[in-house]
Protein backbone atom coordinates (compact mmCIF):
# COMPACT_ATOMS: atom_id res chain seq x y z
CA UNK A 1 0.00 0.00 0.00
CA UNK A 2 0.82 3.54 -0.45
CA UNK A 3 -0.54 7.27 -0.08
CA UNK A 4 -4.00 6.93 0.22
CA UNK A 5 -6.63 9.36 -1.29
CA UNK A 6 -8.54 11.59 0.39
CA UNK A 7 -12.15 12.75 0.68
CA UNK A 8 -12.38 16.37 2.18
CA UNK A 9 -15.66 17.71 2.81
CA UNK A 10 -15.85 21.73 2.66
CA UNK A 11 -17.43 24.19 4.81
CA UNK A 12 -18.31 27.58 3.39
CA UNK A 13 -18.07 29.79 6.36
CA UNK A 14 -19.32 32.98 6.24
CA UNK A 15 -19.84 35.17 9.66
CA UNK A 16 -19.38 32.16 11.67
CA UNK A 17 -22.23 29.86 9.97
CA UNK A 18 -21.46 27.22 7.81
CA UNK A 19 -23.49 28.22 4.53
CA UNK A 20 -23.66 26.40 0.99
CA UNK A 21 -24.72 27.99 -2.23
CA UNK A 22 -24.88 26.82 -5.96
CA UNK A 23 -22.06 28.95 -7.98
CA UNK A 24 -21.45 31.27 -5.46
CA UNK A 25 -25.09 32.96 -5.11
CA UNK A 26 -28.20 31.61 -2.75
CA UNK A 27 -26.92 30.30 0.15
CA UNK A 28 -28.42 28.09 2.58
CA UNK A 29 -27.52 28.21 6.36
CA UNK A 30 -25.98 24.72 7.21
CA UNK A 31 -25.03 25.05 10.71
CA UNK A 32 -22.13 25.89 13.18
CA UNK A 33 -18.93 25.59 10.84
CA UNK A 34 -17.15 23.77 14.88
CA UNK A 35 -20.18 21.44 15.15
CA UNK A 36 -19.90 20.61 11.29
CA UNK A 37 -16.47 19.79 11.55
CA UNK A 38 -17.00 17.62 14.60
CA UNK A 39 -19.48 15.84 12.56
CA UNK A 40 -17.41 15.07 9.68
CA UNK A 41 -14.48 13.74 11.85
CA UNK A 42 -16.52 11.69 13.26
CA UNK A 43 -17.79 10.05 10.00
CA UNK A 44 -13.68 9.99 9.27
CA UNK A 45 -13.32 12.67 6.88
CA UNK A 46 -9.58 12.43 6.05
CA UNK A 47 -9.49 16.25 6.32
CA UNK A 48 -11.60 19.58 6.73
CA UNK A 49 -11.65 22.71 5.06
CA UNK A 50 -13.06 25.64 5.96
CA UNK A 51 -13.35 28.78 2.95
CA UNK A 52 -14.24 31.89 4.37
CA UNK A 53 -16.42 34.03 2.42
CA UNK A 54 -17.10 36.58 4.90
CA UNK A 55 -17.25 39.73 2.38
CA UNK A 56 -16.61 42.53 5.07
CA UNK A 57 -12.86 42.95 6.57
CA UNK A 58 -14.37 43.80 10.10
CA UNK A 59 -16.04 40.50 10.12
CA UNK A 60 -13.04 38.24 9.39
CA UNK A 61 -11.54 37.84 12.85
CA UNK A 62 -15.01 35.23 13.08
CA UNK A 63 -12.83 32.87 11.43
CA UNK A 64 -9.96 32.89 13.53
CA UNK A 65 -12.00 31.79 16.41
CA UNK A 66 -13.78 29.06 14.79
CA UNK A 67 -10.28 27.55 13.60
CA UNK A 68 -9.23 27.83 17.51
CA UNK A 69 -12.43 26.56 18.48
CA UNK A 70 -12.33 23.28 16.00
CA UNK A 71 -8.22 22.93 16.53
CA UNK A 72 -9.10 22.09 20.15
CA UNK A 73 -11.69 19.62 19.75
CA UNK A 74 -11.10 17.69 16.36
CA UNK A 75 -8.25 15.65 15.75
CA UNK A 76 -8.00 15.55 12.44
CA UNK A 77 -6.30 18.17 9.37
CA UNK A 78 -7.96 21.47 9.15
CA UNK A 79 -7.59 23.55 5.91
CA UNK A 80 -8.58 27.18 6.05
CA UNK A 81 -8.15 30.01 3.07
CA UNK A 82 -10.70 32.96 1.98
CA UNK A 83 -9.77 36.21 1.79
CA UNK A 84 -5.80 35.33 2.65
CA UNK A 85 -4.00 38.38 1.83
CA UNK A 86 -0.67 38.32 3.69
CA UNK A 87 2.03 36.73 4.97
CA UNK A 88 0.58 37.60 8.99
CA UNK A 89 -2.85 36.09 7.90
CA UNK A 90 -1.36 32.80 7.26
CA UNK A 91 0.96 33.15 10.06
CA UNK A 92 -2.81 33.59 12.23
CA UNK A 93 -4.12 30.65 10.87
CA UNK A 94 -1.27 28.99 12.06
CA UNK A 95 -1.25 29.96 15.44
CA UNK A 96 -4.86 29.76 15.54
CA UNK A 97 -4.56 25.68 14.82
CA UNK A 98 -4.79 25.21 10.81
CA UNK A 99 -2.47 23.09 9.27
CA UNK A 100 -2.77 24.07 5.86
CA UNK A 101 -3.49 27.77 4.80
CA UNK A 102 -4.72 28.08 1.19
CA UNK A 103 -4.45 31.79 -0.96
CA UNK A 104 -5.84 32.70 -4.18
CA UNK A 105 -6.16 35.89 -4.99
CA UNK A 106 -3.78 37.25 -2.66
CA UNK A 107 -1.26 35.28 -5.18
CA UNK A 108 -2.63 36.93 -8.11
CA UNK A 109 -2.30 40.32 -6.97
CA UNK A 110 1.70 39.56 -5.57
CA UNK A 111 2.91 36.47 -7.55
CA UNK A 112 6.08 36.66 -4.94
CA UNK A 113 4.06 35.78 -1.80
CA UNK A 114 4.11 32.12 -2.54
CA UNK A 115 7.84 31.87 -2.77
CA UNK A 116 7.89 34.31 0.26
CA UNK A 117 5.76 32.42 2.71
CA UNK A 118 7.28 29.26 1.25
CA UNK A 119 10.57 30.22 2.53
CA UNK A 120 8.77 31.25 5.83
CA UNK A 121 6.80 28.48 6.49
CA UNK A 122 7.57 25.83 4.19
CA UNK A 123 5.79 24.33 1.22
CA UNK A 124 4.15 21.76 2.86
CA UNK A 125 1.13 23.92 4.63
CA UNK A 126 0.75 26.42 1.57
CA UNK A 127 -1.89 25.84 -0.27
CA UNK A 128 -2.67 27.36 -3.62
CA UNK A 129 -6.54 27.99 -5.07
CA UNK A 130 -7.24 28.26 -8.14
CA UNK A 131 -10.81 29.21 -9.68
CA UNK A 132 -10.90 28.11 -12.86
CA UNK A 133 -12.84 28.68 -15.79
CA UNK A 134 -13.00 27.40 -19.39
CA UNK A 135 -11.24 30.39 -21.55
CA UNK A 136 -13.39 32.28 -24.11
CA UNK A 137 -11.89 33.52 -27.34
CA UNK A 138 -12.43 37.36 -28.68
CA UNK A 139 -15.88 36.53 -29.72
CA UNK A 140 -17.00 34.95 -26.20
CA UNK A 141 -16.80 31.27 -27.37
CA UNK A 142 -15.01 28.31 -25.53
CA UNK A 143 -11.98 27.08 -26.16
CA UNK A 144 -11.54 23.89 -25.36
CA UNK A 145 -8.92 22.75 -22.95
CA UNK A 146 -8.18 26.01 -22.15
CA UNK A 147 -9.04 27.78 -18.23
CA UNK A 148 -8.37 31.20 -17.21
CA UNK A 149 -7.88 32.14 -13.28
CA UNK A 150 -10.56 34.03 -11.93
CA UNK A 151 -10.71 35.88 -8.45
CA UNK A 152 -13.08 37.33 -6.13
CA UNK A 153 -15.46 34.26 -5.82
CA UNK A 154 -14.86 32.98 -9.77
CA UNK A 155 -16.41 37.00 -10.35
CA UNK A 156 -13.90 38.38 -12.02
CA UNK A 157 -11.47 36.69 -14.64
CA UNK A 158 -7.77 37.28 -14.91
CA UNK A 159 -6.95 35.80 -18.35
CA UNK A 160 -4.29 34.07 -16.69
CA UNK A 161 -3.95 30.34 -18.04
CA UNK A 162 -4.98 27.71 -14.78
CA UNK A 163 -2.49 25.01 -16.19
CA UNK A 164 0.20 27.56 -16.01
CA UNK A 165 -0.33 29.35 -12.96
CA UNK A 166 -0.74 26.08 -11.48
CA UNK A 167 2.95 24.89 -12.45
CA UNK A 168 4.20 28.44 -11.84
CA UNK A 169 3.52 28.63 -7.92
CA UNK A 170 4.09 24.89 -7.70
CA UNK A 171 7.50 25.91 -8.63
CA UNK A 172 7.56 29.11 -6.44
CA UNK A 173 6.88 26.79 -3.23
CA UNK A 174 3.42 26.51 -3.01
CA UNK A 175 2.48 21.97 -2.16
CA UNK A 176 -0.62 21.76 -2.73
CA UNK A 177 -2.73 23.15 -5.57
CA UNK A 178 -6.96 23.51 -4.70
CA UNK A 179 -8.38 23.14 -7.95
CA UNK A 180 -12.26 24.66 -8.37
CA UNK A 181 -14.17 24.67 -11.68
CA UNK A 182 -16.40 27.77 -11.72
CA UNK A 183 -18.24 26.03 -14.52
CA UNK A 184 -18.76 23.35 -12.03
CA UNK A 185 -19.26 24.46 -8.33
CA UNK A 186 -22.48 24.00 -6.91
CA UNK A 187 -23.89 21.85 -10.01
CA UNK A 188 -23.37 18.61 -9.06
CA UNK A 189 -22.92 17.55 -12.36
CA UNK A 190 -18.96 15.74 -12.03
CA UNK A 191 -15.96 17.34 -11.41
CA UNK A 192 -13.91 18.90 -14.72
CA UNK A 193 -12.10 16.00 -15.20
CA UNK A 194 -9.96 17.60 -18.20
CA UNK A 195 -8.76 20.54 -16.24
CA UNK A 196 -7.75 18.12 -13.84
CA UNK A 197 -5.64 15.90 -15.48
CA UNK A 198 -4.25 19.01 -17.63
CA UNK A 199 -3.10 19.71 -13.97
CA UNK A 200 -2.37 16.55 -12.14
CA UNK A 201 0.08 16.16 -15.18
CA UNK A 202 1.51 19.49 -14.94
CA UNK A 203 2.50 19.42 -11.22
CA UNK A 204 4.38 17.60 -8.94
CA UNK A 205 2.49 18.71 -6.02
CA UNK A 206 -0.47 17.27 -4.95
CA UNK A 207 -3.96 18.04 -6.70
CA UNK A 208 -7.19 18.78 -4.50
CA UNK A 209 -10.52 18.24 -7.18
CA UNK A 210 -13.20 20.90 -6.06
CA UNK A 211 -16.04 21.77 -8.00
CA UNK A 212 -19.03 19.38 -9.15
CA UNK A 213 -19.13 16.42 -7.02
CA UNK A 214 -22.57 14.84 -6.71
CA UNK A 215 -22.01 11.30 -6.62
CA UNK A 216 -19.43 9.10 -5.20
CA UNK A 217 -18.65 8.18 -8.58
CA UNK A 218 -18.31 11.66 -9.07
CA UNK A 219 -15.12 11.56 -6.74
CA UNK A 220 -14.19 8.27 -8.12
CA UNK A 221 -13.62 9.76 -11.50
CA UNK A 222 -12.21 12.63 -10.15
CA UNK A 223 -9.39 10.52 -8.28
CA UNK A 224 -8.82 8.23 -10.65
CA UNK A 225 -5.60 7.11 -12.04
CA UNK A 226 -6.90 5.81 -15.70
CA UNK A 227 -6.60 7.68 -18.83
CA UNK A 228 -9.79 9.63 -18.45
CA UNK A 229 -9.75 10.34 -15.12
CA UNK A 230 -8.91 13.59 -13.12
CA UNK A 231 -5.44 12.25 -11.46
CA UNK A 232 -6.28 14.00 -8.22
CA UNK A 233 -4.62 13.02 -5.14
CA UNK A 234 -8.13 14.33 -3.14
CA UNK A 235 -11.70 15.24 -3.82
CA UNK A 236 -14.11 18.13 -1.96
CA UNK A 237 -17.63 18.14 -1.55
CA UNK A 238 -19.22 20.28 0.19
CA UNK A 239 -23.40 19.72 -0.70
CA UNK A 240 -23.84 16.07 -0.78
CA UNK A 241 -22.38 15.97 2.84
CA UNK A 242 -23.69 19.18 4.21
CA UNK A 243 -27.23 18.41 2.97
CA UNK A 244 -27.11 14.64 4.71
CA UNK A 245 -27.81 12.56 0.88
CA UNK A 246 -24.23 10.60 2.08
CA UNK A 247 -21.80 10.53 4.82
CA UNK A 248 -17.66 10.23 4.61
CA UNK A 249 -18.28 6.70 5.21
CA UNK A 250 -20.89 5.29 2.61
CA UNK A 251 -18.76 7.56 0.27
CA UNK A 252 -15.19 5.37 1.12
CA UNK A 253 -17.54 2.36 0.69
CA UNK A 254 -18.40 3.26 -2.73
CA UNK A 255 -14.88 3.94 -3.71
CA UNK A 256 -13.06 1.38 -2.17
CA UNK A 257 -15.54 -0.92 -4.45
CA UNK A 258 -14.58 0.79 -7.50
CA UNK A 259 -10.66 0.54 -6.73
CA UNK A 260 -10.19 3.89 -5.51
CA UNK A 261 -7.24 3.42 -2.64
CA UNK A 262 -9.10 5.61 0.49
CA UNK A 263 -8.98 5.08 4.27
CA UNK A 264 -11.23 2.48 5.07
CA UNK A 265 -14.03 3.64 7.32
CA UNK A 266 -13.14 2.05 11.06
CA UNK A 267 -15.44 0.48 13.27
CA UNK A 268 -15.58 3.98 15.22
CA UNK A 269 -17.05 5.53 11.66
CA UNK A 270 -20.33 8.08 13.07
CA UNK A 271 -23.30 7.12 10.23
CA UNK A 272 -24.74 9.71 11.27
CA UNK A 273 -26.15 12.63 8.42
CA UNK A 274 -25.22 16.03 8.11
CA UNK A 275 -29.09 17.99 8.81
CA UNK A 276 -27.97 21.52 6.48
CA UNK A 277 -30.26 23.38 5.25
CA UNK A 278 -33.38 21.73 7.31
CA UNK B 1 -6.31 11.86 38.81
CA UNK B 2 -3.60 14.21 40.46
CA UNK B 3 -0.85 11.37 39.94
CA UNK B 4 -1.14 12.11 36.43
CA UNK B 5 2.31 11.74 34.52
CA UNK B 6 3.20 15.03 33.52
CA UNK B 7 4.80 15.92 30.10
CA UNK B 8 6.61 19.09 28.85
CA UNK B 9 5.33 19.94 25.27
CA UNK B 10 8.25 21.79 24.36
CA UNK B 11 7.34 25.61 22.58
CA UNK B 12 9.82 26.58 20.81
CA UNK B 13 8.05 29.08 18.44
CA UNK B 14 7.01 25.87 15.76
CA UNK B 15 3.44 27.24 15.70
CA UNK B 16 -0.02 26.01 17.33
CA UNK B 17 0.55 23.66 20.07
CA UNK B 18 -2.67 23.72 21.26
CA UNK B 19 -3.92 20.40 18.86
CA UNK B 20 -0.81 18.64 20.59
CA UNK B 21 -1.61 19.40 23.88
CA UNK B 22 -5.45 18.54 23.58
CA UNK B 23 -4.86 15.44 22.27
CA UNK B 24 -2.04 14.41 25.08
CA UNK B 25 -4.88 15.57 27.52
CA UNK B 26 -7.19 13.50 25.51
CA UNK B 27 -5.13 10.38 26.11
CA UNK B 28 -4.53 11.24 30.03
CA UNK B 29 -1.53 13.20 30.54
CA UNK B 30 -0.86 16.42 32.50
CA UNK B 31 0.76 19.06 29.40
CA UNK B 32 2.78 21.90 30.96
CA UNK B 33 3.53 23.73 27.49
CA UNK B 34 6.78 25.32 28.01
CA UNK B 35 9.98 26.52 26.77
CA UNK B 36 11.95 26.31 29.94
CA UNK B 37 15.11 24.02 30.44
CA UNK B 38 14.29 23.78 33.96
CA UNK B 39 10.57 22.66 33.07
CA UNK B 40 11.68 20.07 30.21
CA UNK B 41 14.54 18.85 33.20
CA UNK B 42 11.40 18.19 35.83
CA UNK B 43 8.72 16.75 33.43
CA UNK B 44 8.49 12.66 33.09
CA UNK B 45 8.40 12.41 29.59
CA UNK B 46 9.28 15.35 26.98
CA UNK B 47 7.43 15.82 23.80
CA UNK B 48 8.84 17.88 21.11
CA UNK B 49 5.93 18.56 18.20
CA UNK B 50 6.99 20.01 14.84
CA UNK B 51 6.49 22.46 11.91
CA UNK B 52 8.16 24.22 10.08
CA UNK B 53 11.91 23.94 8.45
CA UNK B 54 14.99 21.75 10.12
CA UNK B 55 17.23 24.70 10.63
CA UNK B 56 14.51 27.46 11.69
CA UNK B 57 13.68 24.11 14.49
CA UNK B 58 17.15 23.59 15.48
CA UNK B 59 18.19 27.54 16.12
CA UNK B 60 15.23 28.20 18.04
CA UNK B 61 15.46 24.98 20.08
CA UNK B 62 19.20 25.82 20.74
CA UNK B 63 18.79 29.58 21.21
CA UNK B 64 16.25 28.60 24.27
CA UNK B 65 18.96 26.28 26.00
CA UNK B 66 16.91 23.41 24.80
CA UNK B 67 18.44 20.65 23.34
CA UNK B 68 20.81 19.76 26.40
CA UNK B 69 17.85 19.82 28.86
CA UNK B 70 15.98 17.39 26.69
CA UNK B 71 18.83 15.25 25.88
CA UNK B 72 19.40 15.44 29.67
CA UNK B 73 16.11 13.85 30.28
CA UNK B 74 16.53 11.40 27.56
CA UNK B 75 19.86 10.41 29.20
CA UNK B 76 17.81 9.95 32.38
CA UNK B 77 15.52 7.60 30.74
CA UNK B 78 12.44 9.47 30.43
CA UNK B 79 10.33 8.60 27.33
CA UNK B 80 10.56 11.10 24.55
CA UNK B 81 8.12 11.26 22.11
CA UNK B 82 8.56 13.49 18.44
CA UNK B 83 6.56 14.40 16.59
CA UNK B 84 7.66 15.15 12.51
CA UNK B 85 10.53 17.53 12.91
CA UNK B 86 10.25 16.33 16.45
CA UNK B 87 11.52 13.25 15.03
CA UNK B 88 13.82 14.90 12.49
CA UNK B 89 16.12 16.97 14.55
CA UNK B 90 17.31 13.89 16.44
CA UNK B 91 19.30 12.75 13.49
CA UNK B 92 22.84 13.61 12.40
CA UNK B 93 22.17 16.72 9.82
CA UNK B 94 19.35 17.90 7.97
CA UNK B 95 19.70 19.71 4.51
CA UNK B 96 16.23 21.81 4.39
CA UNK B 97 17.72 25.18 3.78
CA UNK B 98 21.24 24.07 3.99
CA UNK B 99 22.95 21.79 6.17
CA UNK B 100 22.38 21.88 9.51
CA UNK B 101 24.25 19.53 12.75
CA UNK B 102 21.10 18.23 14.67
CA UNK B 103 20.95 16.40 17.53
CA UNK B 104 23.20 13.18 17.22
CA UNK B 105 20.86 10.99 18.83
CA UNK B 106 20.51 8.76 16.03
CA UNK B 107 23.27 8.25 12.58
CA UNK B 108 22.10 9.71 9.76
CA UNK B 109 20.69 13.03 7.59
CA UNK B 110 17.32 14.58 6.83
CA UNK B 111 16.68 14.67 3.48
CA UNK B 112 13.79 15.63 0.97
CA UNK B 113 11.87 13.01 -1.09
CA UNK B 114 12.89 11.93 -4.36
CA UNK B 115 11.92 13.31 -7.54
CA UNK B 116 10.99 9.85 -8.60
CA UNK B 117 9.75 6.92 -6.98
CA UNK B 118 11.86 3.28 -7.19
CA UNK B 119 10.07 2.52 -10.15
CA UNK B 120 10.95 5.57 -11.82
CA UNK B 121 7.35 7.18 -11.92
CA UNK B 122 7.12 11.06 -10.66
CA UNK B 123 6.65 11.08 -7.12
CA UNK B 124 4.41 14.32 -5.75
CA UNK B 125 6.06 16.20 -2.99
CA UNK B 126 4.88 17.01 -0.37
CA UNK B 127 3.67 13.70 0.91
CA UNK B 128 -0.05 15.14 2.02
CA UNK B 129 -2.30 12.85 3.58
CA UNK B 130 -3.08 9.05 5.28
CA UNK B 131 -0.75 6.33 4.78
CA UNK B 132 0.05 2.94 6.30
CA UNK B 133 2.81 2.38 8.80
CA UNK B 134 4.07 -1.45 9.56
CA UNK B 135 5.62 -0.92 13.34
CA UNK B 136 8.08 -3.77 14.12
CA UNK B 137 11.13 -4.67 17.13
CA UNK B 138 10.89 -4.05 20.59
CA UNK B 139 9.28 -1.20 22.42
CA UNK B 140 7.31 -0.47 25.22
CA UNK B 141 5.48 1.67 22.66
CA UNK B 142 4.87 -1.25 19.96
CA UNK B 143 3.34 -3.39 22.43
CA UNK B 144 0.47 -1.14 22.41
CA UNK B 145 0.18 -1.07 18.96
CA UNK B 146 -1.78 -2.42 16.04
CA UNK B 147 0.91 -4.08 13.66
CA UNK B 148 -0.29 -1.21 10.98
CA UNK B 149 -2.53 1.56 11.18
CA UNK B 150 -3.20 4.52 9.08
CA UNK B 151 -1.42 8.10 10.05
CA UNK B 152 -1.81 11.49 8.54
CA UNK B 153 1.53 12.83 6.79
CA UNK B 154 2.18 16.23 5.62
CA UNK B 155 6.46 16.51 4.74
CA UNK B 156 9.10 17.24 1.96
CA UNK B 157 11.67 15.62 4.15
CA UNK B 158 12.24 12.60 6.14
CA UNK B 159 15.28 11.34 7.63
CA UNK B 160 17.56 8.42 6.30
CA UNK B 161 18.66 7.44 8.98
CA UNK B 162 22.37 5.01 9.19
CA UNK B 163 21.36 2.25 11.18
CA UNK B 164 18.62 0.56 10.34
CA UNK B 165 17.98 -1.08 13.89
CA UNK B 166 16.40 1.94 15.07
CA UNK B 167 13.62 1.51 12.44
CA UNK B 168 10.57 1.10 14.38
CA UNK B 169 7.79 1.85 11.76
CA UNK B 170 8.20 1.30 7.59
CA UNK B 171 6.21 3.30 5.54
CA UNK B 172 5.96 3.43 1.76
CA UNK B 173 6.21 6.52 -0.31
CA UNK B 174 8.20 5.88 -3.54
CA UNK B 175 9.54 3.38 -1.25
CA UNK B 176 10.01 2.72 1.79
CA UNK B 177 11.22 4.80 4.76
CA UNK B 178 11.59 5.43 8.46
CA UNK B 179 8.36 6.72 9.54
CA UNK B 180 9.07 5.76 13.23
CA UNK B 181 12.46 5.30 14.93
CA UNK B 182 13.22 4.18 19.35
CA UNK B 183 15.80 3.65 21.24
CA UNK B 184 14.71 2.35 24.84
CA UNK B 185 14.04 5.98 25.89
CA UNK B 186 13.16 7.87 22.45
CA UNK B 187 9.96 6.98 20.11
CA UNK B 188 9.87 9.16 17.28
CA UNK B 189 7.22 9.46 14.46
CA UNK B 190 7.28 11.28 11.25
CA UNK B 191 3.84 11.65 10.86
CA UNK B 192 0.62 13.93 13.12
CA UNK B 193 -1.06 11.34 15.94
CA UNK B 194 -2.78 15.05 16.70
CA UNK B 195 -4.34 14.49 13.58
CA UNK B 196 -4.66 10.95 12.84
CA UNK B 197 -8.17 10.87 14.72
CA UNK B 198 -8.68 6.95 16.81
CA UNK B 199 -5.04 5.80 15.43
CA UNK B 200 -3.28 9.08 16.53
CA UNK B 201 -5.21 8.27 20.13
CA UNK B 202 -4.23 4.65 19.97
CA UNK B 203 -0.53 5.96 20.09
CA UNK B 204 -0.86 8.77 22.40
CA UNK B 205 -2.83 6.32 24.59
CA UNK B 206 0.11 3.58 24.54
CA UNK B 207 2.62 6.95 24.94
CA UNK B 208 0.95 7.75 28.34
CA UNK B 209 1.01 4.32 29.07
CA UNK B 210 5.42 3.91 28.73
CA UNK B 211 5.31 7.67 30.64
CA UNK B 212 3.25 6.13 33.59
CA UNK B 213 5.22 2.83 33.75
CA UNK B 214 8.69 4.48 33.54
CA UNK B 215 8.11 6.85 36.55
Amino acid sequence: MSLLKRIIPCLDVDKGRVVKGVKYVDHVDCGNPVEVAQLYDAQEADEVTFLDITASHEERGILLDVVSETAETVFMPLTVGGGVRSLQDIRDLLNAGADKVSIMTAAVRDPDLVADAAAKIGSANLVLAIDARMATDADGRPRAGHWEVCTHGGRRPTGIDAVEWAARMAEAGAGEILLTSMDRDGTKSGYDLELLRAVADRVSVPVVASGGGGRAEDLAAALSDGEAGGHAQAALAASIFHFGETTVGEVKTTLLGMGIPVRPPSPHASKQRASGGR
Amino acid sequence: MDSAARVALVDYGAGNLRSVAKALERSGLRVEVTDSPAAVAAADGVVLPGAGAFADSLENLRGRGLEEAIKASIAKGRPYLGLCVGMQVLFDEGEEHGLTPGFGIFGGRVERFPEKDTGGRRLRVPQIGWNEVHFRGEHPMIAHLPERDHYYFVHSYRPVPTEPSVVTGTCDYGGNFAAAVANPSVFAVQFHPEKSQHAGKRLLDAYRRWVEESR
